[in-house]
């Protein structure tokens, strides 16, 4: 067993820093107080090829691999939970379902403009009535002739108003239970797809969290993604993988605000000398180092379990549920460590304390994740 | 068209610290980088093979571990890398290390040769301007901008209070500056290709044709009788007043300083 990790890896890795430190830190606060999307940022990440990590080459991808997609994620959500969370979406959810169960001819279509960031990517499972429990869908998709028509309304769906390609659930036959889910491909502007309300949120307040909806609306009967009825396997393939993605965010959520946090105690003086000279502050961040790195350790281990196993949802589910919850612990112990100016809107930690929490519900709760974990060793 | 783009591997120096005690650079631990101005070269050859599909070829003398800068290189778009590298060339100053890369690119096709107007922790500016002299091309220094027109290049070169835009024949060699453009960031695929199907070639002492005096610490004249650390321009005062107040302001504060 080895834990450093390949030249290949340490180099992207200094690469997603920079452009983090970079092209993404110095907008964070403003991206938090507007709740406005980071289109900018968004457009330079396509450039670069930031949006299709561990897509192949030959789908307009980067040709790398989960780690690295990893990486970027935990990078960029040490300086913004937003723009972590923009990639993830886009990446796990869209594009990897296209890779998976895509046909040739709508890798080319769709996943190849995703990959190579020409277009953006979401999905849509979350209903009204269909949170955990996923099966309750009651979007419905019925085929009439060469098209299915789609009535329905998804909610709380990242990337939702910026998105040029959705994956998205419904019934096609509500007897089968959750055997009647299907998967389909939607574009923006399919005539009968319209947007609903924009969500105001706690955290992770530029990403663009909308509700779909949908009326009589008609989409080619080839924009079925995998086979009808086998929608509900597909979700919870692709949710796997997105939890991956989120475990990373957590991750990079709680390390940046462990760093930022170093860098203050050394700063701040009380008593006459920096609060890093006292006890209590050092046992603190002794504890918080250690379960950020912990953390990182479940989601490496994840990251590679995707690229080398053919099942990987204990290891998801672990690295999801842990550094989730590290987050959370860390961030609020970052809060506490910059006392009053940390409950202020002047200091990243207050907005990272925010942005944490999303990271142990959505793509499954905490206790979804205890479902998957208790279920495969009982 | 052939590019080659000399780079030098330098340590990160707004990482480096000095050591409260000597008052010496403390290096350990520090990153490297690519030498700022070499980098801003690199931009300028990749942004003309994106225009002309021009070849943009790497090579860096160093030692084994410069293979990291040209990893980078390539990471960005370059499409080779030489590693110049022999215990052989250790020790040179900056004739000996001219002479050495000169000898490379004897064995290398090119039109164009860039290097960076001075490295970071040497601050010299002579590097690239010998190595023209060795290969007997012509040189145009301090480039801030570089344009390729058929087989010559029209250079804006800058010079203490103007610029002076320069039209050279290739081959021909350019020093760069920093300031000339923004380099642009590696691609999570660039460097996957960059180790892993991308290969960094190396050149040691048996494979030029250069005496051994020449090189290493024997073609090295340079004797160094001190070196210090840059000293840090104060930041300045910064005023807004309209022309005419300016004007006297300016007058002013050099009549203080008994400058006029």
């Amino acid at each position: 067993m080895d834990f450093t990790l390949s030249k290949e890896h340490e180099m992207a890795r200094t690469l997603f820093r920079d452009f983090a430190q970079k092209e993404v830190k110095p907008f964070a606060q403003e991206v938090d107080e507007t709740e406005q999307f980071p289109t900018e940022t968004t457009e330079k990440m396509k450039k670069l090829g930031f949006m299709g990590i561990p897509i192949p080459k030959e789908y307009g991808g980067q040709g790398c691999d989960t780690l690295t997609y990893a990486m970027c994620i935990e990078e960029l959500s040490k300086v913004c939970g937003t723009t972590g969370v923009i990639v993830s979406a886009h990446t796990s959810l869209c594009a990897e379902p296209l890779k998976k169960f895509g046909t040739p001819e709508q890798k080319e279509k769709f996943l190849v403009p995703i990959a190579n960031g020409t277009k953006l990517g979401a999905f849509g499972l979350t209903e009204p009535g269909a949170g955990t429990d996923a099966s309750g869908q009651q979007t419905k998709a019925v085929l009439d002739g060469d098209e299915y028509i789609i009535n329905g309304s998804k909610i709380f769906i990242t990337n939702g108003k910026e998105a040029d390609v959705y994956i998205v659930f419904a019934m096609t036959d509500k007897s089968k239970g959750t055997k009647g889910i299907s998967a389909f491909i939607i574009e923006k502007g399919t005539p009968g797809f319209t947007f609903g309300t924009k969500e105001k949120k706690m955290g992770i307040r530029g990403s663009s969290t909308y509700e779909l909806i949908f009326t009589d609306c008609r989409i080619p009967k080839s924009n079925l993604l995998g086979q009808e009825g086998k929608g509900f396997g597909i979700a919870m393939q692709t949710l796997d993988g997105g939890r991956i993605g989120i475990a990373a965010q957590a991750l990079g959520l709680a390390a940046g605000a462990l760093e930022t946090t170093i860098a203050y105690v050394k700063e701040r003086k009380q008593f006459g000398r920096s609060i890093a000279k006292f006890q209590n502050t050092q046992f603190e961040l002794a504890d918080m180092a250690t379960k950020v790195e912990a953390a990182r350790l479940l989601v490496y281990k994840a990251a590679v379990a995707k690229d080398t196993q053919k099942i990987f949802s204990v290891e998801a589910a672990m690295a999801k549920l842990f550094a989730a919850e590290v987050a959370m612990e860390v961030t609020t112990k970052a809060v506490q460590l910059h006392g009053g100016y940390g409950y202020t809107r002047e200091y990243d930690v207050e907005r990272m304390m925010r942005d944490a929490k999303i990271t142990e519900i959505y793509e499954g709760t905490s206790e979804v994740q205890k479902m998957v974990i208790s279920a495969n060793i009982l | 068209m052939k590019i080659v783009v000399c780079i030098k591997q330098v340590p990160d120096t707004n990482e480096v610290k000095l050591d409260p005690v000597t008052g010496t650079l403390i290096r350990d631990g520090v990153p490297s980088i690519i030498n700022p101005d070499d980098k801003a070269g690199l931009e300028a050859a990749l942004e003309i093979k994106e225009a002309t599909g021009a070849e943009v070829t790497v090579i860096t003398m160093g030692p084994p571990q410069a293979d990291a800068v040209l990893r980078e290189a390539m990471a960005m778009g370059a499409d080779n890398a030489y590693l110049i590298t022999d215990r052989a060339f250790g020790g040179a100053d900056t004739l000996a290390t001219s002479t050495t890369l000169a000898a490379a690119i004897k064995t290398m096709e090119y039109d164009m040769i860039i290097t960076g107007r001075q490295a970071i922790d040497g601050d010299t500016a002579q590097v690239g301007p010998q190595i023209s002299e060795h290969l007997d091309i012509p040189n145009v220094s301090y480039a801030e901008d570089i344009k390729v027109e058929g087989n010559t290049v029209i250079v804006k070169r800058q010079f203490e209070d103007r610029h002076h835009v320069v039209k050279v024949q290739m081959p021909c060699l350019i020093t760069a500056l920093g300031e000339m453009n923004k380099p642009r960031y590696m691609t999570p695929g660039g460097i996957f290709d960059a180790y892993r199907s991308k290969e960094v070639k190396i050149i040691t002492r048996a494979d030029l044709t250069v005496a051994d005096e020449e090189i290493g610490l024997k073609g090295s004249p340079t004797k160094v009788a001190q070196s210090f650390p840059k000293s840090v321009k104060p930041a300045g005062t910064k005023v807004v007043l309209d022309a005419k107040d300016s004007a006297d302001y300016i007058i002013e504060k050099l009549q203080e300083k008994f400058i006029i």
